[in-house]
């Protein structure tokens, strides 16, 4: 009887072991091998070619893009989680469910289409473009364009990490911080910050990756002008479409580094978030 | 101020909801509300004619098949994929358990133009699948493997808290009862999945639908053969047919929207119908 239930409660060995050897296989071939492709065909020309590829002078133009825009996109992006996260999590007003679903939209739109709506509205024949035009400024086809578009890809990224642990947590210690005389400013500063910070730094890190990554959206608005309105992930397209495939994938190289980067840094990142939450948790209680 | 939010001591309620709202004003609803009266502001025949004409509509047929079968593949292997790497332990475990965010973290030019070279005629897997006379690459089994690789993390990602939190207690009830290992999986395990499993696949299908990077470079962007519905979009803007391009880009718009308010339909309607067990 007891060795009977033992059995029925797990699978026979043979079946473990084929449903091992399944995931191993599909996610090796999937996943594993695209990722060993990249660095296999950027090295195909040897390191003196990989390094004149990367350090080409197009190249660097479009790192410099690249980190200009991540940047400029973070820095947007973390001041608007820090006040959406703020006023959702420590205030309760009517609307608050709606501008959740409304914060969480732009992940359920494709890139492409991300990218057509800021032609829509800042193109020559766009509902500002004319606008635009009179003043001189370009924003589709050019930086500002670019920019805007990855804000809006990366839009919820930062938020959503915040927003949950902020509800977590609760009020007291920031009404305890306000009573004892301390400032709004002091109190975010010393009292809320230090509470959220990890899961501050992970949202930032899944954003950059993706402002870094980010090609459908970049490709639609940036008007492909070398030198000086490609990207990274622009770049590597412009290679390939050359059958500069050594080129590219050097290039594409730099972005793969990037996501391992990103995935070690999540994956170190999510136990001091699961800390950030227990003691939430623990401080309800007491 | 005070009547429309409830009392409290913390300040800033008006500064931070001020700022987000108009920050989500100018960033997301302004340009969605151009692209919504781009596209229906338009006579109807012109609407028709962009969204309905032949290359359109073969463009919506693959895009939608293609996302189907692979969302489809990725829910059966995801399943055997979640099962293993939470219930049984072995060597390498958490690499592959890591590997399945990768997907979310490469760019999808990166994803594109690797799977393009690992399935082309001389690629590593390409090559053997060209001895069996099955051509990946340029054909529209290129673009259900580019959309497998996008949505299998959805799935696993989606299943793998639902397996952590299933009730051992069930599991032993069913083998008491003479149940065998297969009987339990069947009648005890998978439903109790299914809901996850459900928000999995539809979750990996919405994304597929609109999935444009990794699918270009492998697809070879044949019209009427191997052209997905994004680029389609992207075609028309480069042609300045703006009207066109909204018209299928608002189509495409709706219908991810109603499978995700499907997905939180459905979770909602199982939540309650748990809570009332």
């Amino acid at each position: 009887m007891d060795r009977s239930l033992r059995l029925s409660l797990t699978e026979p060995k043979w079946v473990r072991n084929s449903l091992i050897f399944i995931t191993v296989s599909f996610t090796g071939i999937l996943i594993f091998l695209p990722v060993i492709a990249v660095f296999a065909e950027a090295l195909r020309k040897g390191f003196s070619f990989y390094f004149a590829s990367v350090t080409d002078p197009l190249a660097l133009s479009a790192l410099r893009l690249t980190l200009l825009t991540a940047a400029v996109t973070l820095v947007a992006n973390l001041l608007f989680a820090i006040a959406a996260s703020w006023c959702i999590a420590k205030f309760n007003f009517p609307g608050k469910n709606l501008l959740l679903t409304l914060i969480d939209l732009p992940f359920a739109i494709s890139p492409v289409i991300s990218g057509l709506i800021f032609i829509l509205v800042f193109g020559a024949r766009g509902w500002f473009g004319p606008l635009l035009e009179s003043g001189g400024i370009q924003i589709v086809f050019a930086t500002p364009g670019i920019i805007l578009a990855t804000i809006f890809v990366t839009f919820p990224f930062i938020a959503r990490e915040l927003i949950p642990l902020m509800q977590e947590q609760g009020t007291d210690e920031e009404e305890a911080a306000i009573l004892l005389g301390a400032n709004a400013w002091q109190t975010f500063l010393r009292v809320t910050l230090p509470n959220i910070r990890w899961a501050l730094v992970y949202g930032v890190v899944l954003a950059n990756a993706r402002a870094m990554g980010e090609f459908g959206a970049v490709s639609v608005v940036s008007g492909h002008i070398r030198g000086r309105t490609n990207t990274l992930p622009l770049h590597v397209e412009i290679l390939y479409n050359e059958y500069n495939f050594a080129a590219a994938f050097a290039v594409a190289s730099l972005l793969a580094l990037l996501a391992l980067v990103t995935l070690t840094a999540k994956a170190a990142l999510e136990w001091r978030i699961r800390l950030e939450y227990e003691s939430a948790a623990s401080s309800e209680k007491s | 101020m005070s009547r429309f939010r409830q009392h409290s001591v913390i300040p800033g309620f008006g500064l931070t909801l001020g700022y987000t709202v108009s920050y989500l004003g100018l960033i997301v609803l302004i340009p969605l509300a151009a692209l919504v009266a781009k596209g229906t502001n338009q006579p109807w025949a012109d609407f028709r004619a962009a969204v309905f004409d032949p290359r359109t509509l073969a463009a919506w047929r693959l895009t939608l098949g293609t996302s189907f079968f692979a969302a489809l593949i990725d829910a059966g292997f995801g399943l055997v994929v979640a099962w293993t790497l939470v219930r049984y332990d072995f060597p390498g475990r958490r690499l592959v358990d890591a590997l399945i965010d990768v997907p979310f973290a490469l760019p999808t030019a990166v994803s594109g133009i690797a799977l393009t070279a690992i399935y082309a005629q001389n690629g590593w897997v390409g090559r053997w699948l060209q001895l069996l006379g099955i051509q990946v690459v340029f054909s529209p089994l290129g673009i259900v493997v580019a959309l497998m690789f996008i949505g299998l993390p959805f799935i696993v990602r989606s299943l793998q808290p639902s397996l952590q939190d299933l009730d051992p207690a069930a599991e032993e009830a069913a083998a008491l009862l003479g149940a065998s290992r297969f009987t339990a999986f069947r009648r005890v395990i998978l439903p109790a999945l299914q809901p996850a499993l459900v928000a999995g696949f539809v979750t990996a299908f919405a994304r597929c639908l609109g999935e444009y990077g990794s699918v270009i470079f492998i697809s070879g962007n044949m019209p009427m053969k191997t052209e997905i519905a994004s680029l389609l979009i992207v075609t028309k803007l480069e042609q300045y047919d703006y009207a066109g391009a909204s018209a299928i880009a608002l189509l495409m718009l709706v219908s991810s929207f109603l499978l995700l308010f499907m997905v939180n339909f459905a979770q909602w309607w199982s939540t309650r119908r748990q809570e009332k067990l």
